[in-house]
């Protein structure tokens, strides 16, 4: 019997498995911190563009572009969704940063209206938003449609402001925004210009509670027209 | 659920690449020790040999088979051939005629009765002090026997086996199968080392004519007889040695019908001798074949359907996660932009990457004792693609027979 390299061996095994595991630690926290990296520039975002709007109050509105609003919201909520995906929703730091996470979407939101009511729906590209509560818990079966109909929505139009709570988020602000508009827990819900549809809403419902997305799309569309006309006659 | 899955992924890499290591350890331990002692065994004086060839229905195969084992490097009169006929129905009789007058060839014929029988009858016609077996569908290398017999320089070897190789592999599975028998060969290497050679091939394992006068006969087990006497030898105590350079080419099935047939009798068979065997599992007195090797091969077959099923479980949710998105958004293809960010960063990532780089290792080790002349190869390459995908076919229909009790077929 050879004891001693059955001993050694796996000793060697479980220093390989241990190794492993430190590696995947590490990279796991350096995303950790990535994502609160993400969550820190956002809120300096936030509190920048809110000071300057104070320091200003007769700041032109030509001045207060959209650039104001930060764009990194969305793949915050992408990195977080993914986290979330493989550390589980119950994950203490995860919990934590989508903790944060819907507070910035607070916070953002409401420097979006704002500014909308300063200077108009045209200086926030039509203040476009909707807000989305989901959650994953198992008890809604069109949550992780709706999902993709909504990411879809934010790729096809940069200018939307997609903001995403999970309903059962254990955070006394979200309750508050719950209440304000009386959100029932009938998942999925959308809030769209301080209206609710609950249930599933394809790419069309949504465009149709959102008539802008439609004035986007024929704006497209003559500006596509115009290229290739462009095009033809320089090839003419 | 999720929980309960996980761990069992994690013991089983655990398993899987304490096996690994404790076999590249055995390895370089006796490269090691190989390297000093330098054995090069000469021959001093040639024992006498039987090359039995049981055929069945093998009119084209069996003339190559026999000039091959005419053409060996030894000495004529301590070399003799008994050819079995186990009743074929086809022309093999008539074929093996031309040898009837061959005074090293033995002509033999009896009513179909298997494999094992074919080898039995035959072994009451032996006298020499070595015997081994040919299968019709192989051919030797010239210096094969010699290579082996010095092999019994050590009293204590009953039986040598050689390493076989795929004979002018063709395809996509002729290809998989040659990087798999280079496989064979490193493994029975290191199980040589450790003494826990459990398998003597069919193809020119030779036995001292002793063993099967003290152990008996080779017996039906399952249609894999050349598994049983070696774990029946194991199991009395009596060594068995391995000739590395030994080379032994042997026609590979060419269909996938065929290759699933030969696996499903080899899986089948090894399941059910293992069952026969089992009180040599995890026993000290039977040494590393009892605690390592025997429940390694075991372990294999249970860990290869398990991570072929979570394989197919992931990429069926997957398949249906893509199907629910394009229902709900129709097609889209948003560009791919790479951020290190989404890149899987899991434990069973870092223990694929080691194990697959160990395997790397195996690759080239092996193709450097079956003397191939590159490190890599494109069959190494289609080997690791496809042969984990392939070798689930037989062996889930494998576990199905034995645990239903459905005897398999030689052909």
């Amino acid at each position: 019997m050879e004891w001693k390299k059955y001993a050694y061996t796996f000793l060697i095994t479980a220093i390989i498995f241990t190794t492993a595991i430190l590696a995947s630690n590490y990279f796991s926290q350096k995303k950790m911190n990535e994502i609160k990296n993400i969550e820190s520039r956002i809120a300096v975002d936030i509190l920048a563009s809110e000071t300057q709007f104070s320091l200003l109050s007769e700041l032109s509105c030509r001045e207060i572009s959209s650039g104001l609003l930060s764009k990194e919201l969305a793949t915050l909520g992408d990195k977080l969704a993914y986290t979330e995906e493989n550390r589980g929703s119950d994950d203490a730091e995860v919990l934590n940063l989508k903790k944060y996470y819907s507070l910035l979407q607070i916070k953002d939101f409401l420097l979006m209206q704002k500014i909308k009511d300063r200077c108009g729906s045209s200086q926030t590209n039509g203040g476009l938003s909707i807000m989305y509560f989901y959650s994953n818990k198992g008890d809604c079966s069109d949550c992780e449609k709706e999902g993709f109909v909504l990411t879809k929505l934010r790729q096809d139009y940069p200018e939307l402001r997609v903001y995403s709570f999970d309903y059962n988020l254990d955070l006394s602000t979200l309750q508050t925004l719950v209440s304000i508009y009386n959100i029932e827990k009938n998942l999925p819900a959308i809030l769209i210009n301080d209206k609710v549809y609950y249930g599933f809403k394809s790419i069309d419902d949504i465009k149709t509670a959102l008539p802008a997305l439609k004035q986007i799309d024929v704006q497209k569309a003559k500006e596509e027209a115009l290229k290739s006309k462009a095009t033809s006659t320089k090839t003419n | 659920m999720h929980l309960v899955t996980e761990t069992i992924t994690y013991i089983f890499l655990f398993i899987a690449l304490y096996i690994e290591v404790f076999f590249l350890i055995t390895y370089f331990e006796f490269r090691e020790k190989e390297r000093k002692i330098e054995i090069v065994p000469t021959l001093n004086k040639f024992p006498s040999v039987s090359v039995i060839v049981p055929v069945w229905n093998e009119e084209t195969t069996v003339l190559k088979t026999i000039f091959s084992i005419l053409k060996l490097n030894y000495p004529k009169d301590k070399l003799s051939v008994i050819i079995v006929d186990d009743g074929s129905t086809d022309k093999t009789w008539n074929v093996i005629q031309r040898f009837s007058r061959n005074k090293q060839i033995k002509l033999l014929r009896k009513e179909n009765g298997g494999k094992y029988t074919a080898l039995n009858y035959a072994l009451e016609f032996v006298n020499t002090e070595l015997v081994g077996c040919l299968d019709a569908d192989s051919f030797v290398h010239p210096e094969a026997l010699k290579r082996i017999v010095a092999q019994f320089n050590d009293e204590e070897i009953m039986a040598v086996t050689p390493s076989i190789k795929i004979f002018e592999p063709k395809g996509l599975l002729g290809l998989i199968q040659k990087a798999e028998y280079m496989f064979g060969i490193f493994l029975r290497k290191v199980f040589c080392n450790l003494n826990a050679i459990y398998i003597t091939p069919g193809p020119f394992s030779i036995f001292k004519r002793s063993v099967f006068e003290k152990i008996g006969g080779y017996k039906h087990a399952h249609n894999t007889e050349d598994m049983e006497i070696a774990m029946r030898m194991q199991k009395n105590n009596m060594k068995i040695g391995n000739a590395h350079n030994a080379f032994i080419y042997t026609i590979a099935p060419a269909s996938l019908k065929a290759l699933y047939k030969q696996r499903l009798r080899w899986v089948y068979g090894f399941i059910k001798n293992a069952i026969d065997y089992r009180d040599m599992f995890f026993k000290p007195q039977y040494g590393n074949l009892g605690m390592i090797v025997l429940p390694a091969a075991g372990f294999s077959v249970f860990s290869t359907m398990y991570f072929f099923g979570s394989t197919v479980f992931s990429w069926a949710n997957t398949l249906v996660d893509k199907i629910r998105e394009i229902s709900a958004i129709g097609f889209s293809w948003q560009g791919f932009h790479f951020d290190f960010f989404y890149v899987n960063t899991n434990i069973v990532i870092f223990l694929s990457l080691i194990a697959i780089l160990g395997t790397f290792f195996v690759i080239a080790t092996s193709r450097k004792l079956a003397e191939e002349k590159n490190k890599f190869g494109l069959d190494s390459l289609f080997f690791l693609i496809f042969y984990a995908a392939l070798a689930p076919l037989w062996m889930t229909k494998a576990i199905y027979n034995v645990v239903f009790s459905r005897g398999t077929k030689w052909r």
